[in-house]
């Protein structure tokens, strides 16, 4: 199954604990990975999300789901071949991960629908990373087969936020994030939709005045 | 009766930016004392999504405000008298699906308050923590909103960020404040003083109008609170004596002077 996929036999002496354990650790990878792109996969993407709604509920930071899917993609296969399609899936996969940060996931969920999950993500930032990956992609057409076809790419984001604080489920934040990838497919296509809403509302400023004791300490409590 | 019992009944949603500052605690102490005052009091578990009133109350109903949504039950099976002498409506588990606030859930929200208020001279919401669109929704049907916070960095900014989201998006001029877990007496002035002193500089020039925050008490941090949580009673009921006990009466004399002035 390892030499299959293009992995290196584990090391150490057939048999022995190591050559045993580096068996296992090669198998439980090689089960989290998507085979195509090598990206997370469906799998490991749920139970990625489980535990970041369970991280959000308890320390209340903000993060950030997107789903993804290339657009037209069956016009892709149709035109110019299943082998195509699978290079163009794996042209969005590197480009998606050359625009991410190493903390987020990453993660093929369907046939070309893609997934990222961004820990701590204040607003701003989320909305910046997710034009810059649909930008990263659309700029990079995919050059097909032998003849070296450049096939333009294009894909449409949606995007929720985890509510901070609040336990809420994986399936419910896919639901809403799936709900603005809807949209954006809707308005065009090519597009970056984020459900807007839990948005950080007290600045740097506020904050500090509102610990500073000097800011004026008389009660109008009148 | 007074003329409180002709007018339809005050709808008092008891919120906070922040989880664990004890907002539950506070609904169904509350509840309890106005009770004691003379009002008939219901409680709405309106925390869908994490709901643990029926924890604190030790009550676990087999019919509860799921059921009503679905249809199973009347709203009237799932009203329980709680041990403050107060009527709860429990949301009970199952209700993770209303963690997203859709038109449905709305709606559902909507008549069940609506048939509920008359019947009472006031109901309290206990939504959920955090700023979510539930929330905000279910603060949006009540006429006065109670913000639970502590002296804590975190809970004062979270409270603050409620306020002004309050302010903003559905336009409240006033919104009431209790101070919990207070370490020496005047802590609750001093927060509201400094939460309006920076409302008023951030938030009151981008509204038309001014924005009032009321303290309506502080409760002190007690030793009390915590063991009657811990044996799920009212701290009402079991320790009235308490001086968290006493706080939170006081805060409900003080919400009723504020109704009739």
């Amino acid at each position: 199954m390892l030499a299959q996929s293009g992995r290196p036999a584990p090391g150490g002496e057939p048999g022995s604990a190591a050559w045993l354990q580096g068996l296992i650790d090669a198998l439980v990878d090689l089960s989290s990975r998507d085979a195509l792109t090598g990206l997370a996969n469906r799998r490991s993407f749920e139970l990625a999300l489980a535990r970041e709604v369970d991280r959000v509920a308890r320390s209340g930071e903000p993060a950030l789901l997107l789903v993804l899917d290339v657009d037209h993609f069956k016009r892709v296969n149709d035109t110019h071949g299943h082998a195509a399609g699978d290079q163009v899936l794996r042209a969005v996969a590197t480009a998606l991960l050359d625009s991410v940060r190493p903390m987020d996931l990453v993660a093929r969920v369907g046939g070309e629908e893609f997934a990222i999950i961004l820990p701590n993500c204040p607003e701003p930032f989320g909305a910046t990373v997710a034009e810059r990956v649909r930008r990263r992609v659309e700029r990079a057409p995919v050059l097909a087969g032998a003849g070296g076809t450049p096939i333009e790419v294009t894909i449409s984001i949606g995007g929720a936020f985890a509510p901070q604080w609040v336990r809420s489920t994986p399936a419910l934040w896919i639901e809403r994030a799936d709900q603005q990838l809807y949209r954006a497919k809707a308005k065009g296509r090519n597009l970056v939709q984020l459900e807007t809403g839990a948005v950080s509302l007290v600045s740097s400023e506020e904050r500090q005045a509102l610990f500073d004791t000097t800011f004026g300490f008389e009660d109008h409590d009148d | 009766m007074t003329e409180a019992s002709a007018r339809r009944s005050r709808i008092l949603a008891v919120t906070s930016g922040k989880g664990g500052v004890g907002k539950t605690f506070v609904a169904a102490n509350l509840a309890a004392a106005l009770a004691r005052l003379g009002e008939r009091v219901l409680v709405l578990d309106a925390d869908l999504g994490l709901a643990n009133l029926d924890v604190v109350l030790n009550l676990f109903p087999k019919i509860t405000l799921h059921d009503v949504f679905t249809g199973r039950h009347s709203l009237d099976d799932a009203i329980l008298p709680a041990p403050g002498g107060f009527s709860v409506l429990l949301a009970g588990s199952g209700m993770v699906e209303y963690s997203r606030m859709t038109p449905e859930v709305r709606e559902q929200l909507q008549k069940v308050i609506d048939e509920v208020a008359p019947r009472y001279d006031r109901v309290l919401l206990d939504t959920g923590a955090g700023i979510s669109d539930v929330v905000l929704y279910t603060v949006s049907l009540a006429d006065d909103v109670l913000i639970v916070a502590t002296p804590e960095p975190t809970s004062l900014t979270d409270a603050y960020a409620t306020i002004k989201v309050l302010a903003t998006t559905q336009g409240r001029r006033e919104v009431q404040l209790l101070v919990n877990q207070t370490r020496r007496p005047g802590e609750g002035r001093n927060v509201r003083a400094q939460l309006q002193q920076v409302l008023d500089r951030y938030v009151v020039p981008t509204l038309d109008g001014s924005l009032r925050l009321n303290l309506l008490g502080e409760v002190p941090a007690d030793a009390a609170v915590r063991e009657a949580v811990q044996r799920r009673q009212l701290l009402l009921e079991s320790m009235p004596g308490a001086l968290a006990a006493q706080a939170v009466m006081a805060v409900a004399t003080r919400l009723l002077a504020a109704d009739e002035a």
